[in-house]
């Protein structure tokens, strides 16, 4: 094991800590210092002047800003979210409901965009220029350029609406709601665990459109940039080496081309995944899917700042790791990056 | 001003200008041979077009309800159905684009300048000034741009100025980086030195110099990033942040027909057709630009 770039790692993660800190920094001015009247959103516009100042002092709204951010930071490094106004719960126990609803179904959208995605874009490069090439550029023009939310409601109406083939909204059939024991909040998992293989099917049936719609969006991305790096690798000189020592096409590909893009792949499939949580906002509208998207969108409509301001932390927060693993994976994997001895 | 330097002057500004021009001159000439980039060109033209003289091609009022018309399939006389209200789609989706149009132009209009300088400065200027600006570009760029824009929109209050705002605010990183990338090459070209040498100052290099230079890649990438612009301007509309009803926006105009997806297909997808075809038609035009521009891109 060679040494790696230690000082490339470390400036990374202090890269990480200071966008952390920012991203602390902006979600506290959008939920504390940007809304009009914070106070007269939680007490109403008619209530009178003592119950509002008592909510102001409660809020800590008549302290200096700077103390109101200490504050902000202190509560949240105790987890402390605040309450959500629609269901009275504690932020954080809402959104540890809701979470792992997004986390399924972003991960089944990414493994299926990865699986799909990866293998075309390397026939797209491979056969370039051919009927597989076009429609592979085809599909991802189309997946750049589709509004996610709207490509959810024409499968709706027809894979749900018209040919009875996918269970309509929700994680699974409302009289299988709530059956199966939440371990691990994965309903997918969760029925397997319990053996109860009709809500396992039912939720397979309800997560199937929506995972495939999210896909489509991330294999547009995954494609375009598998075939560019795939394209990269085939002018290479090894690459003429092994076809000229006779190595078959199916070799080349998964023997020599694959581990040469794998980190680069790893970076792209990192910020899809990112991107697909995000994406998975506005889906879980669509298909009223029980996740972060749906919460903050009823936090939204309600002016709720607490739980938009919770969620927009979650959601930056998971972004930032996984550009910090990408970044990570890069440093750690690649040879290039590695400190020259 | 001496007469050496005013010619120096002359000279940096006319090669700008030339350069400019010629580079513009040739994309067109090579457009005509980029089949899927001309498409995409003509369809933003009839969309400019559409927008422009709305009030003359609309067939119905967007506003004006008609309830005893509500929810008619698409047929002769309304092209696209009309709506829960018996407003006539098409005409709602002729007077939209103008709000599309009016977004993705403000966006651009902020974004544009405000990447240009920042990422001109960064490289002009190197050392810390460039540490500094890239960092915050970068920690810009690992935001999720649009749960920002959301949370934006959410604490400003909903309407399109604020969705304006909101999508603007995560834009600028891209653009930052190219004019950045394009400024440490220009700065250190022969016509730069001999202003320099002249005793130009910092800012008149930097606007009069090498600003003027990093405009044509910094516009194709504009291009480029206008389709995403639709998408989020878009997605904004649908959760209720963009313009406000009874304002024909796009995506809100899916948000309303979603309750009637099952039996009224039509109100909430003639929408998301619109808004499908003008993002293609961006990104066709922004890819053709690239293929032209960077020859690393180009098919052969």
């Amino acid at each position: 094991m060679q040494e790696f770039n230690l000082k490339e790692l470390g400036k990374r993660a202090i890269q990480l800590l200071v966008s952390l800190f920012v991203l602390l920094t902006v979600t506290f001015v959008i939920g504390r210092v940007l809304p009009a009247d914070p106070v007269g959103a939680i007490v109403g516009e008619l209530a009178d002047p003592a119950a509002f100042e008592a909510m102001r002092q409660r809020l800590g709204l008549d302290l200096p800003l700077y103390q109101q951010f200490f504050l902000y930071i202190k509560a949240l490094l105790h987890g402390d979210l605040g309450t959500a106004i629609l269901t009275g719960n504690p932020v954080m126990q809402d959104l540890s409901t809701a979470f792992p609803a997004t986390l399924e179904l972003a991960t089944l959208a990414v493994i299926i965009s990865t699986v799909v995605g990866v293998p075309l874009g390397m026939a797209a490069a491979i056969f370039r220029d051919t009927l597989v090439d076009r429609i592979a550029r085809v599909l991802s023009l189309v997946g750049h350029s589709i509004p996610v939310f709207w490509f959810g409601i024409v499968g709706l109406v027809i894979f749900y609406a018209g040919l009875s083939w996918v269970g309509g909204p929700g994680r699974v059939d409302t009289y299988l709601e709530g059956l199966v024991e939440p371990k691990t909040g994965l309903l997918l998992i969760d029925s397997l665990l319990a053996g109860d293989m009709e809500v396992f099917w039912s939720a397979v049936n309800h997560i199937i459109l929506p995972a495939c719609i999210l896909a489509y969006s991330a294999m547009a991305y995954i494609t375009r940039m598998t075939r560019s790096f795939t394209l990269e690798q085939l002018n290479q000189d090894y690459v003429v080496a092994a076809r000229a020592k006779g190595a078959s096409s199916s070799r080349i590909v998964v023997g020599h081309i694959l581990p040469n893009i794998a980190v680069q792949l790893i970076t792209v499939l990192a910020i899809s995944y990112g991107s697909l949580l995000e994406g998975a906002v506005v889906t879980e509208i669509v298909f009223s899917w029980p996740g972060i998207g749906q919460y903050m969108t009823n936090a939204l409509m309600i002016g709720d700042m607490n739980a938009v301001v919770a969620g927009t932390l979650v959601i930056g927060l998971i972004f930032m790791v996984l550009n910090f693993l990408a970044d990570l994976a890069y440093v750690l994997l690649d040879p290039r990056t590695r400190e020259a001895s | 001003m001496t007469e050496a330097k005013m010619i120096v002057q002359h000279n940096a500004l006319h090669q700008g200008a030339g350069r400019f021009y010629r580079s513009l001159q040739k994309s067109i000439d090579k457009l005509t041979r980029e089949p899927l980039g001309m498409l995409g060109f003509a369809v933003l033209a009839l969309l400019i077009l559409v927008a422009i003289f709305a009030p003359w091609i609309a067939p119905y009022s967007p506003i004006t309800q008609n309830l005893p018309q509500a929810l008619q399939p698409p047929s002769w006389t309304h092209l696209a159905g009309t709506d829960e209200f018996g407003r006539d789609i098409l005409s709602r989706l002729i007077y939209g684009a103008r709000i599309t149009i009016q977004t993705v132009l403000s966006v651009t209009v902020i974004v544009g300048p405000v990447g240009l300088i920042i990422g001109v400065v960064a490289g002009f200027a190197g050392g810390r000034t460039d540490a500094i600006l890239m960092r915050a570009t970068d920690i810009v760029l690992s935001f999720p741009s649009l749960i920002l824009a959301l949370a934006f929109a959410a604490a400003l209050g909903a309407g399109l100025g604020t969705a304006i705002i909101a999508i603007s605010l995560t834009g600028w990183p891209p653009i930052a980086r190219l004019a950045r990338a394009e400024a440490l090459i220009v700065r250190n070209t022969d016509y730069v030195a001999a202003a320099r040498l002249y005793g130009a100052s910092p800012l008149r290099l930097l606007f009069l110099y090498i600003a003027p230079m990093c405009i044509p890649s910094v516009v194709v990438r504009l291009t480029m990033n206008m389709a995403g612009i639709i998408l989020t301007a878009a997605a904004l509309g649908f959760l209720g942040l963009g313009a406000q009803p009874p304002s024909p926006e796009w995506g809100a105009m899916i948000s309303s027909g979603r309750k009637f997806m099952i039996d009224n297909w039509w109100v909430a997808v003639m929408p998301g057709i619109a808004i499908l075809l003008t993002s293609l038609a961006f990104n066709l035009v922004g890819d053709a630009l690239r293929d032209l521009l960077d020859p690393r891109h180009a098919r052969s």
